[in-house]
């Protein structure tokens, strides 16, 4: 057991581990979904798919910002980064997708003025810091970063700051898990709720997964032993016939999520009618935009964008995994033509892609052995 | 960019109202407190706060704060993100 000593709890971790063999019926697998990335990431980090019993399948949903920016769109921001007198500033994740030829990085190379930043604040203090400059800041993330897009739009027109804009591709955290419930054959039992998002947007906002599609859901902290707790939940739940949302991140996570958040998004974003997502296409109502009131801050509405829609790769499976229907090692260029030093696919990118997680950790291929742990 | 790292609060109002000095781990930098704030209760030096992108999204108390730190600091995520707080930091000065 070489994962669960490096545990702050090994004890604790244990106890959940043998609290979840008891709640399962052997030989009946029940299929988890994290939604999340940072879900996905700690799982192989601390290797807890090993921990649990093979009834148990984790599988991993579409909660990667950066994986599911459909390559089109890419494009469109290396199109704004090369367009003169333009700086284009992002998030580090972002810089290394490849769009339909090549990526922000390699656009960096030819000459393009492409920045990292850390904060859309950081994108907005190179507005004021250049003001012959134009810096459009690329946008990326659910409702977690969404706020922060949010609240730095309306700074910028406080200020009026008038060589400033945001290139949104915010995404929305429903329609993604819809689309996944309404695949035919969804085999997905119950769902481990993305915490941060759910800090944002509130625990009652996933009250429709057991409501109307009949699967328990528990939002989850990022620690091993918090998503240990949350599958036990999950199992007892389904043990007791019961089905609902439970916050095991009540430390953080209110029923209502964060109001102010909530309204700073409202004031500066709106729906967007559709939205492509990688490897699930086209979901109506998916996505935010910008506000008509905030036009002047929109790149979308200030640039010309190629706006075209792209077909990955042939040997790609990023749509597959980000919809828990193919596991990573089972691509076909999984750790061989794809890798995070040359990622072919969004997953091998972002540190929270399930691929990139996967490979990260040393396990090029999965290792379902029987685990006995004590206790 | 999606992970919350707790900061704790060293200056309020630095240089301009909605921002606050933080700290994680010896590093310093100014974040939106802005959607954190509650008349009712207003934020203090030496109150922690989960970050992300440079907001602080919701509060937190310090034995969560140290925890998740620590367990952080185990892996890789903490230097990366600390690398990038850094690096923004000096920037902006």
């Amino acid at each position: 057991m070489r994962y669960v000593d490096e545990f702050r709890d090994p004890v604790l971790a244990r106890s959940l581990a043998a609290e979840i063999r008891s709640l399962v019926t052997p030989g009946e697998v029940v299929r988890v979904m994290e939604v999340c990335g940072g879900h996905t990431h700690a799982i192989y980090r601390h290797g807890l798919d090993e921990l649990l019993p093979p009834e148990v399948e984790l599988v991993h949903g579409p909660g990667c910002p950066v994986c599911v920016i459909p390559m089109g769109r890419v494009d469109d921001a290396i199109a704004i980064a090369e367009t003169d007198g333009v700086t284009l500033a992002t998030f580090g994740d972002m810089i290394r997708v490849p769009g339909g030829r090549d990526s922000l990085l390699q656009a960096q190379a030819r000459g393009a003025d492409v920045r990292v930043v850390y904060s859309p604040l950081d994108a907005l203090e190179l507005a004021r810091d250049e003001p012959g400059r134009h810096v459009c800041f690329f946008a990326v993330g659910f409702e977690t970063t969404a706020p922060a897009t949010a609240i730095t739009l309306l700074r910028a027109r406080e200020e009026g700051v008038s060589n400033f804009s945001v290139f949104c591709n915010h995404v929305l955290i429903e329609p993604p898990l819809r689309a996944i419930l309404e695949t035919p054959g969804c085999a997905v039992d119950a769902f481990v709720g993305p915490g941060h998002v759910a800090t944002v947007v509130g625990s009652d906002a996933f009250r429709f997964v057991p409501e109307e599609y009949g699967r328990p859901l528990v939002v989850s902290a990022f620690e091993p032993t918090d998503l240990l707790q949350s599958v036990a939940l999950i199992l007892r739940q389904l043990a007791q016939g019961r089905c609902e949302v439970e916050n095991q991140y009540t430390r953080v996570v209110l029923p209502e999520g964060n109001t102010l958040a909530l309204a700073a998004m409202a004031e500066t974003l709106q729906l967007r009618e559709d939205f492509e997502w990688r490897g699930l296409g086209v979901l109506p109502r998916s996505a935010l935009g910008i506000r008509d009131e905030l036009a002047a801050f929109d790149a979308e509405r200030l640039f010309a964008l190629p706006g075209r829609r792209l077909e990955d790769p042939k040997a790609c499976s990023c749509g597959m995994v980000l919809t828990g229907r193919m596991k990573p090692w089972e691509c076909r260029v999984f750790g061989t033509a794809c890798t995070p030093e040359r990622p072919l696919g969004t997953c091998m990118v972002s540190s929270e892609g399930a691929c990139a997680a996967f490979f990260s950790y040393g396990r090029l291929r999965q290792p379902r052995e029987e685990v006995t742990v004590g206790g | 960019m999606c992970l919350g790292i707790p900061a704790c609060v060293v200056e309020l109002d630095a240089c301009e109202p909605g921002l606050a000095t933080v700290d994680v781990s010896g590093v310093r930098r100014d974040v939106s407190v802005a959607l954190v704030e509650d008349p009712a209760a207003p934020l203090a030096k030496g109150d922690w706060v989960l970050v992300h992108v440079g907001f602080a999204l919701a509060r937190i108390d310090e034995r969560q704060a140290q925890e998740t730190l620590e367990l952080l600091r185990q892996g890789l995520e903490l230097e990366r993100e600390l690398e990038e707080l850094r690096r923004t930091a000096e920037a902006a000065r």
